[in-house]
């Protein structure tokens, strides 16, 4: 059976999530085998094996964690030689893609990003993507080279599937270009305790309506009852009531949990661009007219003040 | 010593128009209007605030695309940018990223360039690659995703702001850079400004001006094929009630009646 790379995301040897659904989908299409860089690549072999890779190929080095993107592009290029895999698979991060932009280049392949679905295809992988806003679902291959495909969180369940994960040593030579972009700082992100945004299986987000940071307690006290993970609209995070990285839209973060709930968010078009896919969706808007309504399972009118309380007490109440 | 800045900018249909695929399963561009991609604004902004703080800097914006494709640039140049590049070519119809990032990274050289600046992704394939793609081709530094950028004696400095954490990072010049929405708002364009970018020169290369053969590019040389596009079915509407009182309560009950309580 054709060998299928994996990128595996990990941090200090935690694989995080996604990378555990690209092993589900992965073994659609061949036998994972895995890729694990810089510190803790080799403790990700455990949580790897469990979910199906085959082999776990490691390699540290402190280029990995020194300068951006290009020494995992060196890294990714060299497993790609000693395996001759039927496809390489990368989860749709910010780097992620780029890491995975960069391969394409340099083995001649094209790439498919952002995929929300992966099957076996008579010429190679299909994967199904979802564009304009989510208006549209397209099936697409890589024609050319050794397909390259990023896939996005939530894209498949994590399916436990016991395989060998021996771990082997994986021989890298940088090149010219990987010391080119420096990592001359970085301050950690604090942990505010609540899922990753993009991989949240429920996610609550506040919008204009908020009308203030410290209003967007509510919204936290909402999600931290459904342990969800906060977002915001463009319009909350330009008004300085909410940090970027929880932006959900068209130029911040796309999410596609299993609940979305919208609170005094209206829906432009840049802000569905990045929910329309949750599968259900509910609002609570102030203004029985906002285009959200036309996306929703279930939509309260009314003021995200009375009844975002109300329903966090209900739901506490109810968990006991 | 000069600086030399190329802005890579996309025309994109307008998100709010009615967005489709065409007969073969290209973005249909007929049938919607088409502006300047709102992120590549960032992308004008930032060079224009590092031509302003650099002893001499010479502002080029480019562009991949059809005729219409030109308003993208006009839009650019009345921003305030000094010099386009229209890169249009009947066989470039349906290139994909692979193939675009090449017809830029030629025109980028032929252009010369010492920072190629490009908004974070487009706003209407929104994958955020075609940065990392050029930079790979042109064999420079990418210092990409950028909150902050800054220039100064040949070395780009910037600020990534990742999920984990926040990232310095620091190239030599040349080097490609992407911004994100976040580097600082984009400025309209002035009357003088829209006046001034009627005047300023627009050149157009093909693919033999770039040394580019067709079947490189456009639908029959993309690395990708699209198989299929399907509309999806518009969601059934919804239950809306009306708060009374009682609209959080209305709402638990719905949420544990789809087992999410």
């Amino acid at each position: 059976m054709a060998e299928v790379l994996v990128y595996v995301d990990h941090v200090d040897g935690a694989v995080r999530k996604p990378t555990l659904e690209l092993l589900t989908l992965a073994r659609r299409i061949g036998e994972p085998v895995a890729v694990a860089l810089g510190n803790g690549a080799a403790d990700t072999a455990a949580a790897l094996a469990e979910h199906g890779a085959v082999k776990v190929l490691t390699h540290d080095a402190a280029e990995y964690a020194d300068y951006l993107v290009v020494p995992k592009v060196d890294a990714l290029q060299a497993a790609v030689a000693a395996v001759s895999p039927a496809a390489v698979l990368v989860p749709s991060s910010a780097e992620g893609k780029e890491i995975a932009a960069r391969l394409a280049v340099r083995i001649g392949s094209g790439i498919i990003t952002d995929a929300i679905d992966l099957e076996a295809g008579d010429e190679g992988p299909v994967a199904t993507q979802s564009v304009f806003a989510a208006s549209f679902t397209t099936k697409s291959r890589v024609s050319k080279g050794t397909p390259v495909i990023t896939v996005k969180p939530n894209s498949a369940a994590v399916e436990a599937a016991p395989a060998a994960g021996s771990v082997e040593a994986l021989d890298v030579t940088f090149g010219a270009l990987a010391t080119g972009t420096k990592v001359t700082g970085r301050t950690a992100r604090e942990s505010t305790g609540r899922p990753e945004l993009t991989e949240a299986a429920i996610v609550v987000s506040g919008g204009r309506g908020v009308n203030g940071t410290e209003n967007f307690a509510i919204i936290e006290a909402l999600a931290d009852s459904l342990g969800a993970a906060v977002g915001a609209s463009r319009a909350a995070v330009d008004a300085g009531w909410y940090p970027h990285t929880n932006q959900v839209g068209q130029t911040g973060k796309s999410v596609s949990p299993q609940l979305y709930i919208a609170n005094g968010i209206s829906g432009a078009i840049q802000h569905r661009a990045g929910m329309q896919t949750s599968k259900t969706i509910v609002a609570v808007n102030k203004d029985a007219e906002a285009p959200i309504f036309d996306l929703v399972d279930y939509g309260v009118v009314g003021d995200l003040f009375d009844v975002v309380p109300q329903l966090t007490e209900e739901i506490n109440t109810r968990k006991g | 010593m000069s600086l030399r800045i190329v802005v890579t900018v996309k025309y994109v249909p307008d998100a709010t128009g009615d967005r489709h695929f065409a007969d073969d399963l290209t973005v249909d561009r007929d049938d919607v209007d088409g502006l300047l991609s709102e992120l590549d604004e960032y992308a004008v902004e930032q060079a224009l605030q590092i031509a302003d703080e650099a002893e001499d800097a010479e502002i080029s914006v480019l562009t991949v695309g059809p005729e219409d494709a030109k308003d993208a640039l006009r839009k650019a140049l009345s921003m305030g940018a000094d010099k386009a590049i229209h890169v249009e070519d009947d066989d470039l119809h349906g290139t994909d990223a692979i193939g675009t990032s090449l017809v830029l990274a030629k025109a980028i050289e032929k252009a010369g360039y010492d920072l190629v600046i490009s908004g974070m992704a487009s706003t209407d394939g929104t994958g955020g690659i075609v940065p990392a793609l050029v930079a790979e081709r042109l064999g420079v530094p990418q210092v990409t995703l950028l909150s902050e950028v800054s220039v100064e004696d040949g070395v780009v400095k910037g600020r990534r702001d990742g999920d984990a954490a926040s990232e310095q990072l620091e190239a030599s010049l040349p080097a490609v850079v992407s911004v994100t929405d976040q580097s600082g708002e984009a400025r309209y364009p002035s009357f003088k400004g829209i006046m001034a970018a009627k005047k300023k020169p627009v050149q157009s290369w093909d693919l033999s001006d770039l040394d580019i053969e067709a079947e490189d590019v456009g639908l029959e040389g993309a690395w990708t094929a699209v198989d299929s596009a399907t509309e999806r079915p518009t969601r059934t509407a919804g239950t809306i009630v009306k708060d009374e009182g009682e609209g959080g309560k209305q709402l638990a009950e719905y949420l544990a009646g789809q087992k999410f309580i």
